[in-house]
């Protein structure tokens, strides 16, 4: 077991080593997720007010967005001069290659929160950071739901034409559920009364759906990526 | 492909939106019943109601058409497939 | 499926489907909805082919991934196209159902909403096996397990969620007159798609004997 985590470990090291380096995916994420915020405010302030209700959406759909573009870079890297036939071949097991790569993800789309959090309050004028643990709860669960999702689909389509397009259309259905909960978690939350039992009751369903989908990909990388 | 196909296309497509651009906006503005909440369709008044017929009509045909559709689908598939295999077997058995 | 079981399934389909109509017709109205209820006759066993369906694919595709076996993989194609057709003719009666009996087309309730999830999972499933290119069968192994895994959160949405959609326990107390005729419908889908899917899954195996034959050639 922990021979799973070091090598887990060693993974997201290597991603975050090479990341340090030129900090390439972190800014261009992070830019890509306040133009998406920006666009929406656009499209959703009038006469300088925001519409009613529409925060909590942005910032899922925000979300959603700059996950999908971290998660296709982060693997498009791997392509070059086959890195991932040799992350493939060491002598280690598949899914902890998975967990690492999932660890990378989450710490990267965990950045883009941070921002897009902020974003999201100061344009929409939100009460997103009344009740900042259950927030987090919500972002954290519904982080690792979709990154679980999106790191095994990303994985497997990186030897796949028209992966571009492929990844949003594979991935977005199946983790409905999972922005679903996130949008309704946050909508109890940022209410003038908040339902705080609500935001817990759609936290646990983010567990469920987590613990679930986790299962999942990690017994489907293996057989997934013997091609 | 050269600019003056470009520009023809450009003028055609333009033409054409002018053309379907009021019927569209048209359709677009027909009044909508407003809906603050579900209202039993028997308390509706009567100019509000809908015959159920039509829909169910339409519904059970939807079925029909798309199982038969799909049934014929296969069939024509399947004979492409069929012929291309006799095709390749006589080949094979040509060598 | 050997050829004869096939055709005596098949001829016990299309007797079944021949006699709906006239059991339909027969049953009694409902007492708030009146005729466009009769919808349900065909909606729901839609419904559950569609999930027969789903769970089928996953299944096979679990088989798949875990035995790689190219029948499991044809057998999940199949199933997947026809989770894809029995779900789209559920999501067309349901709205003409629920226009006269709820006013509007669509709601976004529990049950509706992972209904349309699903189906685009198995669109985005026959996507990805026609323009993935080679390998796809795996990962798309792998996206209808996923689809699969989420049917049981579908099922018991309705049942915490408050909606406006028939409660799933409206099917066990159904008259006389109505019981017969649903269920009568449900086997007649549920024989349709056993026939459907092995002809299906047939169409699969003819094309993989052709890119055997055409390897074949290229032998020589």
């Amino acid at each position: 077991m922990t021979r799973f985590f070091q090598v887990a470990w060693l993974v997201m090291r290597k991603d975050l080593r090479v990341e340090s380096r030129s900090w390439e995916m972190v800014s261009t994420t992070l830019f890509f997720a306040a133009s998406t915020v920006l666009v929406f405010a656009f499209a959703f302030v009038r006469a300088g007010r925001a519409v009613d209700g529409a925060a909590p959406g942005i910032l899922w759909i925000a979300l959603a967005f700059s996950g999908t573009l971290a998660l296709g870079r982060a693997f498009e890297r791997e392509r070059h001069q086959d890195a991932l036939r040799g992350l493939l071949m060491a002598p280690v097991e598949r899914s902890a290659i998975y967990c690492g790569k999932l660890m990378g993800i989450v710490l990267l789309m965990g950045a883009a929160e941070l921002l897009v959090v902020l974003a999201v309050a100061l344009t929409f004028q939100a009460p997103l950071l009344r009740h900042p643990f259950y927030l987090t709860a919500l972002l954290a669960t519904g982080t690792v739901g979709f990154a679980a999702v999106g790191t095994l689909f990303a994985a497997m389509l990186l030897r796949t034409q028209s992966r571009g397009v492929l990844l949003p259309i594979i991935l977005y259905p199946v983790t409905f559920p999972v922005l679903i909960a996130g949008v309704g978690g946050t909508v109890a939350l940022v209410q003038a009364d908040p339902n705080l039992e609500l935001v817990r009751f759609w936290v646990a369903l983010l567990c469920f759906f987590d613990a679930v989908f986790l299962v999942l990909s990690l017994w489907t990388f293996e057989p997934v990526m013997t091609e | 492909m050269t600019w003056g196909r470009v520009g023809a296309l450009a003028i055609v497509v333009l033409a054409l939106g002018m053309a379907l651009g009021p019927t569209v906006a048209e359709a677009g503005l027909q009044p909508q019943p407003a809906l603050d909440e579900f209202v039993p369709m028997d308390q509706v008044p009567p100019e509000d109601q809908l015959p159920a017929a039509p829909l169910l009509i339409a519904a059970y045909s939807l079925v029909w058409v798309c199982v038969f559709g799909y049934l014929w689908s296969i069939w024509r598939r399947m004979a492409t497939v069929e012929r291309e295999i006799a095709e390749l077997s006589r080949r094979l058995s040509d060598r | 499926m050997n050829q004869r079981m096939f055709v005596v399934v098949g001829a016990a389909a299309v007797l079944m489907f021949a006699f709906a109509p006239l059991m339909i017709a027969w049953a009694p109205y409902e007492s708030t909805m009146g005729l466009v209820q009769k919808v349900f006759y065909f909606h729901v066993p839609a419904w559950f082919v569609m999930f027969l369906a789903i769970f089928v694919s996953g299944i096979a595709s679990a088989v798949h991934l875990a035995k790689d076996r190219p029948a499991a993989d044809r057998l999940a194609l199949s199933a997947a196209e026809l989770a894809t057709l029995f779900g789209a003719i559920g999501l067309i009666t349901g709205p003409l159902w629920a226009r006269k009996s709820w006013g509007v087309w669509w709601q976004w309730d529990a049950r509706l909403t992972m209904a349309i999830i699903l189906e685009l999972i198995f669109v985005a499933y026959l996507l990805l096996r026609k323009y993935g290119g080679a390998g796809s069968d795996k990962l798309a192994a792998g996206l209808a397990l996923f689809g699969m895994a989420n049917v049981p959160f579908l099922y018991i949405s309705v049942n915490v969620w408050r909606t406006i959609h028939p409660r799933t326990s409206v099917v066990p107390t159904l008259g006389p007159g109505m019981f017969g005729a649903f269920w009568w419908c449900v086997v007649a889908f549920l024989l349709l798609f056993v026939v459907v899917v092995a002809a299906r899954t047939r169409l699969e195996e003819q094309r993989a004997r052709v890119d055997d034959l055409h390897l074949a050639l290229e032998d020589y």
